[in-house]
């Protein structure tokens, strides 16, 4: 059974927000996805917790760019820690890792967050 | 990072710096702009992005997703138009594949092709290489709609790749693509006994053109095939010369 997608929203700046991800993403994943970047607000940055996540299919990476383009219209930098080394593998052969920077921890992603 | 393995890892292709086809293809395949191409970036793209999603009910057919999908991996090329020629492994399709794609879109002919970035037991979608008309991802899925009729889907989140792909998505390219997957779904749809009546969404993701990416156009995938069917006649004729 999917485990259904749930996002927590945290501002540890002013101008950047991380979203806290934890379950499954995939093509039905749109509303959560979407609605916690809406929470986000204004933030110049979102950064993306991937810790949480157990599962991830093609449509979960096809939602991810459309949050890029949505990200890059709004001029906000989007950034991403705690992928496991096999998602960081389907990241770059998508090559999505050319337009969403990976981190290794919270505080280097929330340091370039910051620049 | 952490390196717990997921539970779908062996439905995603291994990474790799370039492609490859690793199966035989016929004698009349044109095999450019594949071998030896890097993927094409999902975000570089030229032109508008879309989401196009095309769909079927199978109405009347009492199929599983899981059957209509595996029935699609296995014959998918039957499922193309005429003329239109999708050269993949014979058995199925499955993850890291590539395969070679000869198309004619808008009167031009093509010679192309795709990675199978991903293949479960309800969907497999697949990547262009650099040059391919446009880049993103195709994916095709099969999934039982609340009324319990199982319904095939197409969807195409994608952007034209150069300038010149643009121009031929806005004449006749977005025409000639969506008559292809049509036709597909139609197929797909006769094969389970149905008729049916595929319908299209169309949604502009991004109605910016990525200006920046006007280089891309030097690896047009269309510029290398006219000019290799141009030159086609000389080279036939420097191997006879050669072998007399």
């Amino acid at each position: 059974m999917p485990n259904a997608l749930t996002l927590d929203v945290r501002q540890p700046g002013s101008s950047t927000a991380v979203l806290d991800v934890q379950g499954d993403i995939t093509a039905d994943s749109e509303k959560p996805l979407m609605e916690a970047y809406a929470e986000a607000g204004s933030a110049k940055a979102i950064v993306l917790n991937f810790s949480g996540l157990e599962y991830m299919n093609s449509g979960g990476i096809g939602l991810l760019v459309t949050l890029l383009v949505r990200a890059n219209r709004a001029k906000q930098k989007l950034l991403a820690f705690g992928l496991t080394e096999h998602y960081r593998q389907i990241f770059e052969l998508t090559r999505i890792d050319e337009a969403i920077e990976i981190f290794g921890s919270e505080d280097e992603a929330l340091q370039a967050a910051s620049k | 990072m952490t390196t717990q393995e997921p539970t779908n890892a062996e439905n995603w292709a291994k990474p790799v710096d370039s492609l490859h086809i690793a199966h035989d293809l016929p004698d009349h395949a044109i095999n450019l702009n594949v071998e030896g191409k890097r993927v094409a970036s999902m975000t570089s793209g030229f032109g508008k992005m879309w989401q196009k999603t095309y769909r079927v009910r199978l109405d009347g057919a009492r199929v599983a997703p899981q059957q209509v999908v595996k029935v699609w991996k296995e014959h998918f090329p039957e499922f193309w138009q005429k003329g239109q020629h999708f050269f993949g492994p014979m058995a199925s399709i499955s993850p890291g594949d590539v395969a070679l794609i000869n198309v004619k879109t808008g009167g031009v002919k093509l010679s192309t092709g795709i990675l199978v970035l991903y293949a479960d037991d309800v969907s497999f979608s697949f990547m262009t290489p650099e040059g391919h008309m446009f880049t993103g991802m195709i994916t095709f899925s099969a999934r039982e709609l609340e009324d319990g009729v199982t319904q095939a889907e197409i969807v195409a989140l994608v952007r034209a790749q150069d300038p010149i792909y643009e121009l031929g998505m806005m004449t006749m390219g977005s025409g000639a693509e969506d008559r292809q997957w049509l036709h597909v779904l139609r197929s797909l749809a006769a094969h389970f006994g149905v008729e049916g009546k595929p319908t299209l969404e169309k949604i502009c993701v991004d109605r910016k053109r990525q200006w920046k990416r006007f280089g891309n156009v030097r690896r047009s995938a269309a510029i290398r095939t006219v000019f290799y069917s141009v030159t086609r006649p000389l080279r036939r004729k420097e191997k006879t010369r050669a072998s007399a």
